[in-house]
């Protein structure tokens, strides 16, 4: 009888709980999207690392795990040396860096090389590099520009001719010829990083510490260190503009509980003292309530979930280099959360219900 | 041999606080109802009819005085006990109905049982009651397809359907036409033959009193001036 008065009380105010539960879907699927933005981001760039194939990392001598630089500062002679220099060293290979307006790098690499270390990439058209301006693009990049092979893309204030479209995931999204890279730029023969593949992965940490000791000005790092490093100033980084966002999210959730159940207090004054007249205790009054705000939160969250997934596939067409990476340890934190919003929201109005003198009610207009 | 009092008043007095000043509405009445009675309450506005149904039916705590209602003293309740009596000794009939506009008739009068405790399995006099009060064909109407006089029967149906033994009725034909008013105090009396429940009827209607009521009372400025 509770659950059929509940649900008779949502549906004779329909608009009202809509934008209840509209909040609490907002609520939701804002703390989705934008902690999934972050994981996102976090994942892509560690996937897309790990894809190199290599165990060590060597970085310019001004970054951090977390910052690439558009620079070169690491001398190509030192790609050459470490090899001779450590026999537990299979091969060493330097890459370049620059950014892209939208917040891609363009990797110059040297394909040969590149393919032997990540153990070889899948082409879903064309080949590898031939000539100083083609480019190789991922097939994430290419949906999202709308490019294909033998189509020309502007990089660096140059036109570059699309030689392949590779899987996603390894590196980079857009390469380009390493040599072609550093004349642009007048690098040189420098890179703006090295990655250092073993034979034995097992001899890594030794292999960092010695090339450390031996190259002092160098940032030196293993590879799942530097992503464990990376990780953890990304989400440093991130923190901060998470949680102001989560709090907002819920205080938008509180307050919109709050005034609605505030508001449906008020007009079922004369209710709320007709079920006093029959006997109903402050448990009960509050009961029902509470299974208002429960099935408002149900249906919020639910929904909440539903957009997130909605605008997360809208995002994949529209934006395919955005990737939001929808956790279900956050699926659980963000229900908790709407949950608690909510709850605290109906706090007053339920504890205002049942301490309503039932004669006032009765007689209230 | 004597019937039992199903309600019994001494010295009630009952003051509102009204911004700071003190309003008497009550200022002493002693009033006794037997088993059985129907008893009507007459009096102008403000003369403390409704204050003294509302410390009756336990809505209100009274300022001063002994109220007794099937041998249970109001005065020293407190509000769960007050809660406890209107779910198990009292039924309210108000004269505007009162009827939860969200719910049908149906879910009107079972939620009254439902707070009781009593479940659906055991309520087998449900269809004989609305039966009995002519509403079992408007059951699972809500109340605004209702008329007057079926909601004011719905809310008979459910001030009696937990079978208190006291019936507390506030201008019930108040807001019904002379043929409706008529069919309800007609209800009330053939209730009170059938079931037996004390009804205490408070009204402007001199002649509803005397039609239905055993027993007439008047009051005026808080006091019962006749008895």
């Amino acid at each position: 009888m509770i659950n059929r008065l509940v649900v008779s009380n949502l549906l004779h105010r329909p608009i009202r709980t809509g934008l209840s539960i509209l909040a609490v879907t907002m609520e939701v699927t804002m703390m989705l999207l934008i902690v999934g933005l972050a994981e996102g981001l976090l994942e892509e760039s560690q996937k897309r690392s790990r894809g190199v194939g290599a165990d060590i990392v060597i970085r310019p001598s001004a970054s951090s795990a977390a910052m690439a630089l558009g620079s070169a500062d690491i001398p190509a002679k030192l790609a050459a040396f470490l090899p001779e220099k450590y026999d537990e060293i299979d091969m060493a290979m330097g890459t370049t860096l620059s950014f892209q307006g939208d917040l891609q790098t363009i990797t110059g690499v040297d394909w040969e090389e590149f393919t032997r270390m990540s153990g070889g990439t899948h082409f879903f058209s064309g080949g590898p590099p031939e000539g100083p301006y083609d480019v190789i693009v991922d097939e994430v990049y290419a949906r999202y520009k709308k490019v294909k092979v033998g189509d020309t893309l502007e990089l660096l204030n140059s036109d570059f001719h699309v030689a392949g479209v590779v899987e996603t995931g390894k590196m980079s999204k857009i390469f380009i010829p390493l040599e072609t890279m550093q004349d642009l730029m007048g690098w040189g023969s420098r890179f703006s990083q090295l990655f250092v593949k073993l034979h034995d992965p097992a001899d890594t940490q030794r292999i960092v510490e010695e090339i450390a000791a031996q190259l002092p000005s160098y940032p030196v790092y293993a590879m799942e260190e530097f992503l464990s490093l990376a990780e953890a100033d990304i989400r440093e980084m991130s923190s901060q503009f998470i949680h102001a966002i989560v709090a907002l999210a819920v205080v938008i959730g509180f307050l919109v509980v709050l005034l609605s159940m505030y508001t449906a207090i008020l007009e079922r004054t004369r209710e709320i003292g007709i079920l006093k007249s029959l006997g109903a205790t402050n448990g009960f009054i509050v009961t029902v309530l509470l299974r208002e705000i429960a099935v408002l939160c149900l249906v919020g969250i639910a929904s909440g979930i539903a957009a997130a997934y909605g605008i997360r596939a809208g995002l994949e067409v529209s934006f395919p280099l955005v990737v939001v990476l929808i956790t279900s340890d956050w699926i659980v934190i963000s229900s908790l959360l709407a949950v608690m919003g909510a709850a605290l929201g109906a706090l007053y109005p339920a504890t205002r219900a049942a301490r309503q003198d039932p004669i006032h009610a009765l007689t209230y207009d | 041999m004597p019937q039992e009092k199903m309600i019994e008043i001494r010295g009630l007095k009952k003051v509102y606080q009204m911004g700071g000043v003190e309003v008497p509405a009550l200022r002493g009445v002693d009033l006794d109802a037997l088993q059985g009675e129907i008893l009507a309450i007459l009096g102008p506005s403000g003369s403390g009819k409704s204050t003294l149904f509302h410390i009756i039916g336990g809505l209100t705590p009274p300022t001063e005085g002994t109220v007794k209602v099937a041998g249970r003293d109001l005065s020293r309740m407190t509000n769960r006990k007050r809660t406890e009596l209107r779910r198990q000794t009292v039924g309210f009939v108000f004269q505007k109905f009162n009827l939860l506009p969200t719910l049908t008739a149906r879910e009107n009068v079972q939620v009254a049982r439902h707070i009781a405790g009593v479940s659906k399995e055991t309520d087998q006099g449900f269809d004989e009651l609305v039966k009995m009060l002519g509403i079992d064909h408007r059951l699972d109407h809500k109340p605004y397809a209702l008329s007057g006089g079926e909601q004011q029967r719905v809310a008979i149906a459910r001030a009696i359907v937990n079978h208190p033994p006291l019936l507390l009725a506030d201008e019930p034909t108040g807001n019904l036409d002379t043929e409706n008013a008529q069919a309800i105090l007609d209800m009330l009396k053939k209730l009170n033959e059938q079931l037996g429940q004390t009804i205490l009827m408070i009204t402007h209607n001199p002649e509803a009193a005397a039609y239905c009521a055993h027993r007439t009372l008047h009051m005026r400025d808080g006091h019962i001036v006749d008895a």
